[in-house]
């Protein structure tokens, strides 16, 4: 997905971390963050994701600050775990947004827990080691909105052209998502 | 995809002292790989006793552009510009700047809404909040800040040693810095 052939444009929504911005400059990429689970805080503040997110207000001010690039701009997206902590409701529009600005065969990576019982969490942070190597790091807890079976990770990305799915350790699934 | 490696509660330890800036300078490393500085910030004349820096403290506001000749210090309000091609601008937690920053160097640790364009090295701290695209030779980030944006990494300028005293073409006002208008709400 990110091997170094010729200059992409990445969009990484995850934690600014410098091992990221390290290994895909260094990949000479072109690297742009969003980072929505930081949007999520600054926008809605703590609690359950369900609850605080259901403010109409604050989920128009949310939407108006996500994910505003021309459309096809990217070549990438590293949406990692983040949709898991944004409620129904809001993950139809970031979806769609997602398949505006990424370019046609384009693709996304996405995680999800792959145990779907436990809602409270600890937070996962992704952090790219090289090319072939992911270390993900715990970073506290954070209550999820939901948890998706394979069924609605396959609905939700229904509109992309392939949905593939990668059995990984550590109770995460790895899906590529490719417009 | 990738392989996994897990890493529960050990985080790696750096068992060395993290090389030299000019070190990595020679060996054309693009990105710094030091670990995160985890002390506190201290007050530039705490820190750098003996070099001139100038501060604009928190209960200053400035709109206008500003330019400076020394290395800068904001824990108070810009809206504008700010450039100073030869000097490190420190924008302090209780800073916040609206505007465009070209610097030397730029070390965050509040708040910036605008592109921030540095000719050697950006740090961002913990609790920084950055918005804005990034353009640098270095950069340097701490787990914890917050940035949307893009970054862009230049390859660093070759200057012949004779022009690094820069005299000649800095701009003429002095000190804390010459902005078109500015006012205080002390």
């Amino acid at each position: 997905m990110l091997e170094p052939i010729g200059q992409r444009q990445v969009l990484d929504l995850g934690e600014f971390t410098q091992a990221n911005v390290t290994q895909i400059i260094g990949l000479g990429h072109r690297l742009t963050f969003e980072d929505v689970l930081g949007l999520v805080d600054n926008v809605f503040g703590p609690g359950d994701p369900n609850l605080v997110q259901a403010d109409v207000t604050l989920t128009q001010r949310f939407l108006d600050s996500i994910l505003q690039f021309p459309p096809e701009t990217f070549d990438a997206v590293l949406v990692w775990n983040t949709l898991e902590y944004l409620s129904r409701h809001l993950v139809d529009p970031v979806v769609e947004r997602l398949h505006r600005v990424l370019r046609p065969g384009g693709v996304m990576l996405v995680c999800f827990r792959a145990d779907t019982r436990d809602q409270i969490t600890v937070q996962q942070s992704f952090r790219i080691a090289d090319t072939r190597t992911l270390s993900v790091h715990p970073k506290g807890h954070r209550q999820a909105a939901h948890l998706l079976t394979n069924r609605s990770v396959e609905r939700t990305f229904e509109r992309f052209s392939s949905v593939k799915f990668f059995l990984s350790r550590d109770a995460v699934r790895e899906v590529i998502v490719r417009k | 995809m990738w392989n996994r490696r897990k890493e529960d509660t050990s985080t790696p330890v750096p068992s060395t002292q993290p090389p030299a800036p000019s070190m990595l300078a020679r060996e054309g490393i693009p990105l710094s790989t030091l670990p995160a500085r985890n002390t506190e910030y201290e007050a530039p004349a705490a820190s750098n006793a003996g070099i001139r820096s100038a501060t604009i403290g928190k209960s200053v506001v400035i709109k206008g552009q500003l330019f400076a000749r020394e290395d800068l210090f904001i824990d108070g309000e810009i809206e504008g510009s700010v450039e100073m091609l030869e000097h490190r601008i420190t924008v302090g937690p209780n800073g916040k700047v609206v505007a465009g920053i070209k610097a030397r160097e730029i070390v965050v640790l509040g708040t910036i809404h605008g592109n921030v364009e540095a000719t050697e090295k950006i740090e961002i701290r913990k609790e920084a909040k950055l918005v804005g695209d990034i353009r640098t030779v270095r950069i340097v980030i701490e787990d914890g800040a917050f940035f949307k944006g893009s970054i862009d990494i230049a390859k660093p300028e070759v200057k012949p040693a004779a022009q690094r005293g820069g005299s000649s073409s800095a701009p003429q006002a002095s000190a804390a810095a010459a902005a078109a208008s500015s006012e205080s709400n002390r």
